[in-house]
């Protein structure tokens, strides 16, 4: 069962690749004559350039290609062995999580070398389980609305090939047997997320984007690699098990590190978070994540929100026995997680494109799981991911309906009055917001004041930074959902164009949705004990090591402070009630008082200016510099284009014995260089 | 056993080759094509024959196999060939690329052709002969001897600058080879034989392992290449023809990280771990500099030369690491960089072939009309990155993990080459493949076809299975290595141990 959860995305993608493949194939004859004769009238190319878009904002472009041959098969295939995976992951999940049958289905040996022992292998626990319920489910229903939303691309059998290769990379992320096989799954998602995001790839700022989340994903798994490398070096071994079994024993253990005596567990847990970093788009490492959203809208709702980006949180409730021994790791993972939730939930306040709100939020609620992760309160985390996966799946796939309906316009400030026009898209957005925001009873409510109780009853020097800055941020986030709601779907329409154009997604899209938005309000409630009530323990077993009283301080904190996170909640819509429905000349008023934090929130803290000045640049000019003056001055210039120089110069002098020929000289001189080697190699070699 | 010397045929069969085509003359149409298939028939008939060396090879066993012996020059020079698991993936990359070396010459040499099927055959036998020759002087002629059909195939059917980037290439190796064979004669007159096995066993004298070590390693590290003798290394493969392109980068450049296998570790293991810091400073400028140059590159050619650099660091620092994971690490990874580097270089020619330019700036967008081309280099741009799956991660995966143990700076810095070659690969892809089709030049450009199919696809085969299952490798080589690893730290400790009881 096992393998066919993991392995029927591969077989889908792989389907759909050849159907892909064949149908590109077909239209593009082979051949390797080039008809130069044609060069002037380049009448083939005109016939391209109609669908070079590249206006910001616009995700879509319209094409007038045929649609490739066997599209419906392509997406019909991978769409029902998704189903299929989906269905068998909840079976998994009631079989491991509830009736505890863990399981390890070995698959065949991968690297193997003296006492370095990798293997392919699945191993299903309660952890990996929920992961295999969220990911199949949201993939499945990511697939189904695809159908809907891309019926305009010519491309759909490549889109759903990859759609589902991200899918089979993520379940190998998940079912890992050791780090290895992680970051094989790891870098696959990588690879999968750098295929989507540029899946246009006739627009330049989506190959842009995907160059960079690809790059800044590299950066943290730089550090995953090296936490891999300062593993097998303290134990020997790649596996979880092994490395679990020793873990105690590496208490008090230091890695000398360029000098530096550092705590063993504490570095590698550190290196291992820069991957979780990159890859959950953390603070300094979150730039790739808004940009991301230049992929095709279905992709940022199951990458960029549900999946994906949960990885690096997966990762550290994963090698949870590690942190637990790894305080001072912990503070660092608190510290970067309550950072990036208040930081982009700031910039979210500001942003126009839909997406890229959306995107900033998603940001914002990853830094909340860190937060639990820091705490040692590792199910809480994983009971957020689980509700996040579908509530900004939900929010995601309803914005992609608004574009849908507004043919492609993703700026809020042009749209308004919406909801007349696409009231099921309303509906469910509201659901999707309100499981975001907290709202009592939604989904949202029970795992971010699980995180909230969390960070004020950890042991940790950044848990008092953390409980402020994550109710802060509650506050914002509550803000910035419904000045996208009010702004979106309230007011008067400012397009009026596309506002009378407007329509509601055709049934693909809306049965996705519409299970989303019951998932919202479902995944709360009835799973709030076993992932952060009294059931943890019995549910998780030994597939994540919580801190030993976490649980049960959280629920011991005061009252009023319990119910702080939904007065903030509340605060953040009745202001954004009045800025964007009461007094809508509120918001322009206040931009203009203060230019500076305005500016500074829209430009998104200056992130990428400051990266672009300090890395990208200089990297360019050194690279230019060695190949220029290194390469071709001093190595060239003194190696063999100087010996042949200086040879020119002296036979210009000495007419007389000059052949003309180049090598003669540095034959020549070559062997004067030998004959000082033999003297003295002989010199010790007859001794 | 095998009572025919199947080395010997592998060898020399494609000097046989070499011979038929000289005596089929003509310079006729019928004469060119005749010589092709000759050639074509030559490599693949030797492929196969080589692929009898797998089967019958016993990979548990560290001894070196198939071995021949017959008397030769003079005393203690004998004819002595043999492989071990570390020189028998080399032979069967040679053998096993040729094939495809010939394919892709098929229609884009058109002058010379029976002397440029020659020199490639020609260079066959050298290339497998250093691979499997068991004495130092039979290795250093079938060494330097495979300088001259390479210097014929740049200088001859090269691009515009040929001659100076053919010199270049002869000038660097020259040097390094004209040191070497005086630490041949030294060692010769230390040990009263040329004959590699038993040298290995013969200790050499402190004094003379670090300069003979140095003679060898100048030799080696331009072979390799190592920075700063690294320049020759763009200018050859911008200038030679596809195919000499190829075996330059997936097998000439081979013969450094072999050579350091088989003379530097074992013969002077005292030596190489003195001057280990040396190789670590040396690889990991050559990796971030090579990377940071191919960053700037405006030619695909070139672009890819650097990167080859780079990888080509990461295997003299797992091999001087002198740990299992590091050795056998850097025997893989030469094996998957032979594989990804050809294939890459293949991709620029099948490009090249069509609109005879390898500006990167001439291309854009071509992945509109050439889909299956678009896939197929995505796959080696991919393994270039040393993504998990393919062939190209699992070498740089174990070098840095054998080196990580025992120089932490060293794999750290070296680490952060994943990091430039995934932005320098995925640049080059993007400005080549991707993007609109807007130049008019390339408006009537056409997909792979069938011939160029038929190079490609083995090799994308070949790079994902040994890239979720590289044990075929690792298990040919895991024997040798093991031993020379346990020999290596054996002389190592026992100079240690020594120097404390002092």
């Amino acid at each position: 069962m096992y393998q066919a959860i993991v392995f029927l995305p591969l077989l889908g993608a792989i389907l759909a690749g050849l159907i892909s493949i064949y149908g590109a194939h077909a239209r593009n004859p082979s051949g390797d004559e080039v008809e130069h004769h044609h060069d002037d009238h380049a009448h083939a190319s005109v016939a391209h350039d109609d669908h070079v878009h590249d206006d910001h904002g616009h995700d879509d472009h319209h094409v007038s290609e045929p649609a490739a041959a066997g599209s419906r098969a392509a997406e019909l295939i991978t769409t029902g062995l998704l189903f299929v995976s989906a269905a068998l992951s909840w079976v998994a999940l009631v079989d491991v999580g509830f009736l505890h049958h863990s399981a390890r289905v070995p698959l065949f040996p991968w690297i193997n070398s003296g006492d370095l022992q990798v293997a392919w292998a699945l191993r299903i626990d309660a952890l990996t389980a929920v992961m295999l319920v969220v990911v199949n489910t949201v993939s499945s229903l990511v697939h189904l609305y695809s159908i809907g939303y891309m019926d305009e691309d010519p491309y759909r059998p490549r889109f759903f090939a990859y759609l589902s290769l991200f899918t089979f990379a993520m379940l190998m992320l998940v079912t890992a047997d050791n780090l290895v096989q992680m970051f094989f799954g790891w870098e696959g998602v990588g690879l999968a997320s750098y295929l989507l995001i540029g899946f246009w790839y006739q627009k330049p700022s989506a190959n842009a984007a995907a160059i960079k989340a690809f790059v800044v994903n590299r950066v943290g798994d730089f550090g995953f690699l090296l936490g891999i490398f300062s593993i097998f070096m303290l134990v020997g071994s790649v596996d979880f098990e092994t490395i679990f079994g020793a873990a105690p024993g590496l208490t008090g253990k230091t890695i000398n590190f360029f000098g530096w005596h550092a705590d063993a567990l504490t570095l590698t847990c550190i290196l291992l978070f820069m991957g979780a970093m990159g890859k959950s788009a953390q603070f300094l490492l979150h730039t790739w994540l808004p940009d991301a959203m230049e992929g095709p809208t279905p992709v940022s709702a199951l990458i960029h929100a549900a999946t994906m980006v949960t990885a690096g949180v997966f990762m550290v409730a994963r090698l949870s026995p590690l942190f637990e021994l790894a305080p001072n790791a912990q503070a660092v993972v608190m510290f970067f997680g309550a950072t990036t939730a208040f930081f982009a939930a700031t910039i979210g306040l500001v942003q126009n494109d839909i997406k890229r709100i959306v995107a900033y939020s998603t940001c914002s609620q990853l830094g909340y799981m860190f937060v639990a992760m820091g705490a040692g309160a590792y199910s809480v985390g994983m009971f957020h991911l689980f509700t996040h996966a579908f509530f900004k799946a939900l929010l995601f796939l309803g914005s992609g309906s608004v574009i849908y309906a507004m043919h492609h316009e993703q700026d809020i400030r042009n749209m308004g009055g919406l909801w007349r026009k696409i009231p099921f898209t309303f509906f469910v957005m509201c659901v999707g917001t309100l499981a975001l925001t907290g709202f009592p009873f939604f989904a949202g409510y029970f795992s971010k004041d699980a995180i909230i109780e969390s960070a004020y009853a950890a042991h940790n020097p950044f848990a008092t930074y953390a409980y402020i800055l994550t109710v802060v941020a509650a506050l914002l986030t509550s803000f910035y959902s419904w000045r996208l709601i009010f702004k979106t779907f309230f007011g008067e329409p400012h397009d009026i164009e596309h506002y009378e154009a407007a329509h509601e997604s055709p049934l693909w899209m809306l049965i996705p949705i519409g299970v989303l938005a019951a998932g919202s309000i479902l995944s709360g409630f009835p799973f709030k004990e076993v992932f952060a009530g009294h059931g943890v323990e019995e549910f998780f077993g030994s597939s994540i090591k919580m801190h030993p009283h976490i649980i049960e301080e959280m629920h011991h904190i005061p009252g009023w402070l319990a119910h702080l996170p939904t007065v903030m909640m509340l605060i953040g819509l009745y202001v954004a009630y009045l800025f964007y429905i009461r007094r809508p000349y509120l918001p322009d008023e206040l931009a203009a008082q203060q230019p500076m934090l305005y500016q500074f929130l829209l430009n998104k803290w200056y992130f990428d200016e400051l990266y672009e000045l300090i890395f990208v640049r200089p990297a360019k000019w050194i690279g230019y510099q060695l190949w220029k003056k290194g390469d071709g001055y001093i190595i060239d210039g003194f190696g063999p284009d100087g010996v042949s120089a200086r040879v020119l110069d002296v036979t210009r002098n000495v007419v007389k014995i000059q052949t003309g020929y180049l090598y003669h000289y540095a034959f020549a001189m070559l062997i004067g260089v030998a004959g000082l080697i033999t003297w003295f190699m002989f010199g010790y070699g007859g001794r | 056993m095998i009572t025919w010397p199947i080395l010997s045929v592998v060898t020399f069969l494609p000097v046989i080759g070499a011979l038929v085509i000289y005596l089929n003359r003509g310079e006729d149409e019928a004469a060119r094509r005749n010589s092709r298939w000759i050639a074509l028939w030559t490599t693949l008939v030797t492929f196969a024959i080589s692929l009898i060396l797998v089967w019958r090879f016993d990979p548990s066993s560290a001894d070196f196999q198939f071995v021949e012996k017959t008397s030769w020059l003079a005393t203690g020079i004998t004819y002595h060939m043999g492989v071990d698991g570390i020189s028998l993936p080399f032979v069967i990359l040679t053998t096993a690329l040729m094939p495809f070396c010939i394919i892709a010459s098929w229609r884009s040499v058109t002058s010379r052709v029976r002397e440029y099927m020659m020199a490639f055959l020609l260079l066959e036998t050298l290339l497998v002969g250093t691979f499997s020759a068991l004495d130092l002087v039979l290795f250093y002629l079938f060494f330097e001897g495979g300088l001259i059909p390479m210097f014929l195939i740049i200088g001859i059917w090269g691009g515009p600058r040929r001659v100076y980037a053919s010199f270049k290439f002869f000038l660097y190796t020259l040097l390094g080879s004209v040191l070497m064979l005086l630490a041949i004669m030294a060692l010769y007159w230390n040990a009263g034989t040329t004959d590699i096995p038993t040298l290995m066993h013969t200790a050499v004298p402190r004094g003379l392992q670090t300069w003979a070590w140095l003679a060898f390693f100048a030799s080696f590290a331009v072979k390799m290449p190592m920075w700063p003798v690294h320049t020759w290394l763009p200018d050859a493969h911008v200038e030679a023809p596809t195919a000499g392109s190829v075996v330059l980068a997936a097998i000439l450049l081979k013969l450094g990280g072999y050579g350091f296998l088989r003379f530097s570790l074992p013969m002077f293991p005292l030596a190489s771990h003195d001057f280990a810091p040396l190789i670590f400073s040396l690889s990991v400028i050559a990796i971030i500099y090579t990377s940071l140059v191919a960053l700037m590159q405006d030619d695909i050619k070139k672009l890819i030369a650097y990167s080859s650099v780079a990888h080509m660091g990461f295997v003299t620092m797992g091999i001087f690491a002198g740990t299992m994971q590091g050795v056998a690490g850097g025997v893989f990874q030469m094996v998957s960089h032979g594989i990804v580097s050809g294939a890459l270089f293949l991709c620029v020619g099948i490009v090249y072939d069509r609109m005879h330019t390898r500006e990167i700036a001439a291309y854009g967008g071509l992945v509109n009309r050439m889909p299956l081309y678009a896939l197929v280099f995505m796959v080696f741009t991919m393994a270039n990155v040393g993504l998990p799956g393919t062939s190209g991660f699992v070498g740089e995966f174990m070098t840095l993990l054998g080196t990580y143990k025992v120089s932490l700076p060293t794999a750290v810095i070296a680490t952060l080459g994943v990091i430039l070659s995934a932005a320098y690969a995925l640049w080059l892809y993007r400005k080549v493949v991707f993007g609109a089709l807007t130049k008019p030049s390339l408006a009537s450009i056409k997909d792979l076809t069938f011939r160029e199919c038929l190079t490609l696809f083995p090799l994308v085969a070949l790079t994902i299975l040994f890239g979720v299952y590289p044990k075929p490798v690792l298990d040919m080589s895991a024997a040798s290595v093991q031993q020379l690893v346990n020999n290596y730290n054996t002389a190592v400790t026992a100079v240690k141990a020594a120097a404390l009881l002092q």
